[in-house]
């Protein structure tokens, strides 16, 4: 059988930038197959599929040495629009990558650039939006869609010349867990059912790796590791921890193998059966009178939300009667549906809405972060964004004279923290932080290292709310976790006992543990203490 | 501004017939010279927007727009010296010298202004009125490099603006405050405009992956716009279908697409006559020399009947 994309010795160099890209990445992809791209920020994964588009180097110029080969056509000789009949492609931002006003319109346009016939349009277009779930959204306007709606749209666009090979860059970053979900198991669907190759990037592995028959690993531009999921695993254990999904993190922890691929794996391991010791929780210690955060829950409230409604004028409401306290030194994450109106809630809070009824108080100035940090670069210079002690701060002194839009995602968002804490810009501390999706196309590592950020701002008197899809990192930054549907709160409570009970809105390791633990580090405690008390008890 | 769809008989035609009457009537703008058939056009393009059920943007946009058309009005008194008729001595005003402010300049001022609202307008009926999609549909059988430029254009606008209201909210997150007038807003347009070309270049990169620059060629073009007919009557606008000839097995001309393209030559050829003819003549400089006013009257109650008559045939068109 015919592979369906071959890259040999590929290598590729951006115009203008110092270093590659891509390096000498040799790598085969068969017919059928689900390949999951893994990898940190910035180690080629975007590049590998856009070689794998055309799109390097035909659309981005640059230096470009090997050869790419999708579905027999030669990259170097068949451009972007020549590969589409064999490859459907799907980026990061939804925003862009919709092109025309209606979604009906939009899915018939790939069709109709290949020249089909009329019936062949229809029925690509029909079928493609019943696959994907958008048949009520055919005749919409696209300028009217969520940023989820739109990603399902691209997606159908893609998908509806039936493409033999998908190539996927982090199409789950912008969705919600469940639409994450029901995203990656369309796709094991049309890989399955319709024998779509597929090629997909992602961050958060445990989200895939179930579905994925292979993994590649990329680092630096090039391949690291080309293996079977549970393969993979064991290698990320010992050269690449960050890459290990928490379940895996879990095993590799307390000294299990092999690694599992997916909850349902870990659970059938011995070691993890009948895990039911559930530790103090922070409820009962609060009944317990030992609640060490008592303290700052006596205080005065930073934020009050005090029956916050916010409606449009075609009467849609976003939020309905939302009443919030947030205490100085509390941690909260807010999770929730995409269109729950947890964005809509950080901008009352930080007063860039005002309420349609009821009210917000705040003690002070409330920081907030937007999604996109690159919205707040406006200077040439980093040192002209923020003060000097800002930056120290965010850890980024010594880029101090670069170009705001030189540096990596992750020190973006780190400029953004600095530009919106900056304490000797004029402006009060803030007594609130809000963040918006701060996590989404990051890395593990990057994750953790705001997740730190974010505790020492707590310790040091700031209410911290965060506004997340991610229940790992709300895990492991929350003591808190509000959950909205519908614009109300149908949850809040301890992060241990609102993350441990769910199917969406619970972290893997709760998952797998049945709720005693939230965070690998936790679970793996838990099992190494249950095994020494077996073993005195024996 | 964007394309609503909606229930009008300019909704209703073809997108080359819209866009040609909506080219007409800023040919005329451009062309008439009595301020009677510039103001009757100017009207005309607010009743139209009206009957095409986007009344509401367009005179959103009139209203901004006005005080613009001033502005050009007074810049045109204040640096025009060709006028003979003064009616203020204001001496010596750096920059501009000795001024004299003149009837005649501040008339043609005020006609240019008035001229560059009607333009604007039509630009509006046209964005507003007129489907996107379909126009791209046909300027990709004329001209690939047109078709890519124009829905670079419409679909980058949107995308702008979004990005402006996001920085906007971001620079008022600063811990600064972000700063406040005109300094705050060049600071958010000089952001917008440096992302303008990584915009540009993502929308270019999806149009290349959707296929938009295939190098064979399109076999069912004609046949794809049929297609499109066919949504359009699917789509839920209670727009009927229409009669017509069929080209090419291509989508049959309906009456509002013969209308409207009836409607643009006609007025194109009336606006054109006029001005070959010097009918409704209208001369600023050196001093104010003008038709009767009862030829430019008639001249635009022509030209208003022309341009609004496809209007009036709102059968199957359900409100």
């Amino acid at each position: 059988m015919t592979s369906v994309l071959t890259f040999e010795a590929v290598s590729y160099t951006y115009a203008g930038a110092r270093g590659s890209s891509l390096r000498d990445v040799d790598l085969t992809v068969e017919p059928g197959e689900f390949v999951v791209l893994a990898g940190r920020s910035a180690s080629g994964k975007s590049t590998l599929l856009r070689a794998a588009a055309g799109l390097v180097p035909h659309f981005h110029g640059g230096t470009f040495g090997g050869r790419v080969t999708v579905g027999g056509l030669d990259t170097r000789e068949h451009g972007p629009a020549d590969l589409s009949s064999v490859a459907g492609s799907l980026f990061q931002d939804p925003e862009s990558q919709v092109v025309l006003t209606t979604v009906r319109s939009e899915l018939a346009f790939p069709l109709e650039n290949r020249g089909e016939a009329p019936a062949a349009i229809a029925r690509g277009v029909e079928e493609a939006a019943l696959a994907l779930g958008i048949g009520h959204l055919l005749d919409r306007p696209t300028a009217e869609l969520s940023g989820g709606e739109l990603q399902r749209v691209a997606l159908g666009a893609a998908l509806a010349g039936r493409p033999r090979l998908l190539l996927l860059d982090e199409p789950t970053s912008q969705l919600d867990p469940v639409a994450g979900d029901e995203l990656i198991w369309l796709l094991r669907r049309l890989n399955e059912e319709w024998g779509t190759t597929i090629l997909l990037a992602e961050h958060r592995l445990e989200r895939c790796l179930a579905a994925a028959d292979r993994v590649i690993a990329m680092a630096d531009g090039a391949v690291a590791c080309d293996a079977p999921p549970r393969a993979f695993l064991a290698w990320a254990a010992e050269h690449d921890p960050p890459l290990q999904t928490p379940a895996a993190r879990l095993f590799s922890l307390a000294g299990l193998t092999p690694p599992p691929t997916g909850v349902k794996d870990a659970r059938t391991h011995p070691a993890l059966t009948g895990v039911r010791p559930v530790p103090l929780h922070a409820s009962q210690a609060q009944r317990n009178g030992s609640d060490p955060e008592a303290g700052w829950r006596r205080a005065k409230p930073a934020l009050k939300l005090d029956g916050v409604w916010h409606e449009y004028r075609g009467g849609r409401a976003v939020l309905r009667g939302v009443d919030l306290k947030l205490h100085p030194g509390e941690r909260v994450a807010l999770m929730g549906r995409n269109g729950a109106g947890k964005s809509t809630l950080l901008r009352h809070a930080a007063g860039l809405m005002q309420p349609t009824r009821g009210k917000v108080k705040t003690t002070g100035r409330v920081a907030l972060l937007l999604q996109h940090p690159d919205d707040y670069l406006l200077h040439e210079r980093v040192a002209d964004e923020a003060s000097p002690s800002a930056l120290a701060a965010v850890g980024l002194a010594d880029v101090a004279d670069r170009h705001p839009r030189d540096l990596s995602g992750g020190q973006r968002q780190r400029l953004a923290l600095a530009i919106v804490l900056d304490g000797s810009a004029g402006g009060p501390d803030p007594v609130v932080v809000a963040l918006d999706e701060p996590t989404r196309g990051m890395d593990r590592a990057t994750k953790a290292d705001l997740a730190v950020r974010l505790r020492r701002l707590a310790a040091e008197g700031a209410a911290v709310l965060v506004a997340t899809h991610d229940p790992e990192f709300a895990a492991e930054v929350a003591d808190r976790v509000v959950l909205l549907a519908e614009g109300r709160p149908i949850a809040d409570g301890p992060a241990h006992e609102v993350l441990a009970g769910g199917w969406y809105f619970a972290t893997e390791t709760a998952r797998v543990t049945d709720g005693a633990a939230l965070l690998p580090a936790e679970a793996a405690r838990l099992l190494t203490a249950r095994v020494d008390r077996e073993a005195r008890s024996a | 501004m964007r394309y609503v769809r909606c229930a009008s008989p300019l909704h209703a035609a073809r997108a080359a017939a819209g866009g040609l009457w909506c080219c007409a009537l800023a040919f005329a703008a451009l062309t008439a010279e009595h301020p009677v058939v510039l103001g009757a056009l100017a009207l005309g393009v607010m009743v139209a927007a009206v009957l095409a059920g986007v009344g509401r943007p367009v005179v959103k946009l009139a209203c901004w727009l006005l005080p613009w058309a001033l502005v050009v009005a007074v810049i045109n008194v204040l640096v025009v010296r060709q006028g003979l008729t003064v009616i203020a001595r204001l001496g010596e005003v750096p920059p501009f010298g000795q001024v004299d402010l003149t009837l005649e300049g501040l008339v043609f001022g005020l006609m240019f202004g008035l001229r560059l609202l009607t333009v604007a307008l039509v630009f509006a009926v046209f964005s507003s009125a007129v489907d996107p999609d379909d126009l791209l549909r046909g300027l990709r059988r004329m001209s690939l490099r047109s078709a890519l430029a124009a829905t670079l254009a419409t679909r980058l606008v949107p995308v702008l603006a979004a990005d402006a209201r996001r920085i906007d909210e971001a620079r008022r997150c600063r811990a600064d405050g972000g700063g406040t007038g005109a300094g705050a807003r060049v600071a958010v347009l000089r952001a917008v405009a440096s992302n303008a070309l990584d915009r540009a270049l993502d929308v270019a990169a999806t149009l290349e992956v959707r296929g938009y620059a295939t190098a064979h060629p399109h076999r069912g073009q004609t046949r794809s716009v049929a297609f499109s007919a066919i949504s359009a009557k699917r789509n839920g606008t209670g727009l009927t279908p229409g009669w017509g000839r069929t080209r090419r097995g291509g989508r049959p001309w309906s009456r509002h697409d013969l209308a409207f393209t009836a409607s643009a030559v006609t007025v194109a050829a009336l606006a054109t006559a006029a001005r070959l003819q010097d009918v409704a003549h209208f001369g600023a400089y050196p001093q104010l020399a003008a038709d009767p006013v009862g030829q430019a009257l008639a001249l635009a109650a022509v030209l208003l009947l022309a341009a609004l008559a496809p209007f009036a045939n709102r059968r199957g068109i359900v409100p």
